[in-house]
């Protein structure tokens, strides 16, 4: 059993607090996606549950056992480093038995895992070379297939996969899920690509200046964010943020009564880009077209509306020249409600 | 401009060249070139008809300088071995660890160099003469030592936080301890430098003149034995004695090259 539990932990480093109360239970088997932005302590968090750091306060217990006193090399986890780390004066194959062989694994065994895992990675064709030889890409997929090889409880892997081409970066990701699903490893996954954490994981921490803002399953961190920073981060292109008057409990969008969960006051309404419908100049809210970008599946559309920049998400082909005038239609089942001082969430 | 830097760069390589090959390259034509050839002037190429061993041979002879030789070997060879084992460790220790007073110990290490051996070495040859060190090459390495060792650490500091942390702390999280984190990773990678710091310390050891004079009689080191040996002798034999003086730390860099050369990833195309 690994659960890990992460407790209170504060971590400063001199005057700068990396990690400010960090509190995150994640289950047995369970796999759970760090996102956020550069500098707000995901590989310090990470580091911390190695051992290779210590924190300032807090604890970190896994399967029960508090490893505060704990070193590194007994707490029974692979890691992926943000930074490969690959060993340069071994070969990939030694690179990749370097765990098995200080378990003292027999041979065999030794040779059917590094094959594993070298051809999940699609790396066996470079088993004899050094890393010196090596693009960072293959580099990167060396040091997961040496965290993978040991097959172990707990996995914590740094942005693994940052260096890799969208394509590869696709297939990889698919085969990770599966095969650490069988494995039932408990992972605790880096990154900071949105669509990663969403596709991957079972819960998704967002972490925001050391701390973590909202920890929620990938659709509820899309529907519901808890802050309009989650909003902003989540999603891609981001949540709009329009500021609205709110009166008798209905907000006024464009015309278009919409209940509010409080009675009066000033408001954010947060609205996905593709939960705008596009309508009729005079329907709506009224916007200016200022881009059109047609990506394939789907067309994005930059508008200014009320003097703000709103990004609509249409599945149609839609082909306007700059200035076409026309009306937005929020879905009302679909908005939510932020505070515009604290940048909070109001109701349900 | 292209050929302008070629240029520049070209001389640059040749005067570098120059300044390390050309006393060598005099020193052995002094050395094989006889009575004659030392006073010859222009100077041949090679050393031509005036080319012989006498001078080598005559000086090989002299009664003393195989046995100097062999002690300059083990004062050197001791040196280099306690560099090396007091110094890495002491580098280890300052690349990794950040203690109070850090940058203090660094200039601490450098300013042992402050002391003038001049003044040290009465007190120093009474101490050596009490333990029953003085006059042996096991003394002479020991001050050898105290002069390498600082750079030795230094170096050897430089060269261990030039091996990323990660490599060390990835090595925990596969089950190492720190001392074998260091032994299967650090080591390895750190040896071509510590190849270097070794050559470093040999020949300091080799060359130095001073205190292996003082603190020898008969035991002479052979810089300190071609000192008091070649101030009498005529000027091919002291070619000769310069020529034996280089040649052993010249054999020395070529047969540890390929570890000073051996930058992972390049060695291994
Ligand atoms: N050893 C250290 N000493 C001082 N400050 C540090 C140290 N390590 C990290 N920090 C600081 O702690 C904060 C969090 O750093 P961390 O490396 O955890 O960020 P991150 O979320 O992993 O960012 P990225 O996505 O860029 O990798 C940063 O402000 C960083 O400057
Ligand atoms: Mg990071």
């Amino acid at each position: 059993m690994a659960q890990i539990l992460i407790d209170k932990v504060r971590k400063d480093f001199g005057a700068v607090r990396a990690l400010d109360e960090v509190t995150l239970d994640i289950a047995d088997g369970e796999f759970v996606a760090l996102l956020g932005p550069s500098g707000c302590g995901k590989t310090t968090l990470l580091r911390i549950v190695a051992g290779l750091e210590t924190q300032t306060a807090g604890r970190i217990v896994i399967g029960g056992r508090d490893l505060t006193e704990v070193p590194t090399r007994a707490r029974g986890l692979a890691m992926v480093f943000q930074n490969y780390a690959v060993f340069p004066h071994m070969t990939v194959f030694e690179n990749i038995a370097f765990g098995l062989r200080m378990q003292k694994a027999d041979p065999t065994r030794i040779d059917a895992q590094v094959r594993k895992a070298a051809g999940l990675l699609h790396i066996e064709d470079y088993l004899d070379r050094h890393p010196g030889n090596l693009s960072g890409g293959q580099r990167q997929r060396v040091a997961v297939a040496r965290a993978l090889a040991v097959e172990p409880p707990v996995l914590l892997m740094d942005e693994p996969l940052s260096n890799l081409d969208a394509l590869l970066r696709l297939e990889m990701r698919a085969e990770l899920k599966t095969v650490l699903e069988q494995a039932g490893t408990t992972t605790i996954y880096v990154t900071h690509d949105q669509t990663e954490a969403m596709g991957l994981a079972d819960r998704i921490a967002v972490m925001h200046g050391g701390r973590i803002v909202q920890i929620d399953t990938p659709t509820e961190v899309y529907r519901h964010p808890r802050t309009k920073f989650v909003g902003g981060f989540v999603g891609s292109p981001p949540m709009n943020f329009l500021p609205v008057e709110v009166t008798g409990g209905e907000a006024r969008l464009g015309g278009l009564p919409v209940p509010a969960p409080v009675t009066s006051g000033a408001l954010l309404a947060g609205v996905r880009p593709e939960d705008f419908a596009i309508v009729a100049p005079d329907q709506g809210l009224a916007a200016e077209v200022l881009v059109v970008e047609p990506l394939g599946s789907h067309t994005l559309v930059t508008v200014r509306c009320d003097g703000a920049t709103v990004r609509v998400v249409t599945p149609e082909i839609i082909d306007w020249p700059a200035g076409r005038r026309i009306g937005l239609k929020p879905d009302a089942g679909r908005v939510v409600w932020m505070d515009p001082q604290s940048e909070q969430a109001v109701g349900p | 401009m292209k050929t302008v830097r070629r240029l520049v760069y070209a001389t640059g390589v040749v005067a570098l060249c120059a300044w390390v090959l050309v006393p060598i390259y005099f020193i052995t034509l002094g050395a094989f070139g006889g009575r004659a050839g030392v006073f010859k002037w222009p100077k041949g190429v090679l050393p031509g008809e005036t080319f012989s061993f006498a001078a080598m041979d005559t000086f090989l002879r002299i009664e003393g300088v195989a046995h100097a030789a062999f002690n300059s070997v083990i004062a050197a060879s001791i040196c280099m071995a306690l560099s090396i084992a007091l110094g890495a460790p002491a580098g280890y220790a300052l690349a990794r660890y950040s203690f109070p007073g850090q940058n203090l110990y660094r200039l601490l290490i450098l300013l042992t160099r402050a002391f003038p051996l001049a003044i040290l070495a009465l007190p120093l040859t009474v101490i050596f003469i009490r333990v029953g060190l003085y006059d042996t090459p096991v003394g002479v390495a020991l001050i050898h030592t105290a002069l390498a060792l600082p750079f030795a650490a230094l170096i050897s500091s430089s060269l261990f936080m030039g091996i990323p942390r990660e490599l060390e702390e990835a090595a925990w999280v596969f089950g190492c301890s720190r001392v074998q984190a260091f032994r299967k990773i650090v080591l390895p990678l750190a040896l071509p430098g510590i190849a270097a710091t070794a050559i470093f310390a040999f020949v300091i050891s080799w060359n130095e003149v001073f205190a292996a004079s003082i603190l020898t009689v008969r035991e002479r080191t052979l810089t300190a034995y071609l000192l008091t040996v070649l101030s009498e002798s005529p000027l091919h034999f002291r070619f000769a004695g310069g020529f034996l003086l280089i040649v052993p730390s010249i054999a020395f860099i070529f047969a540890v090259r390929k570890y000073l050369f051996a930058m992972w990833g390049i060695a291994n195309r």
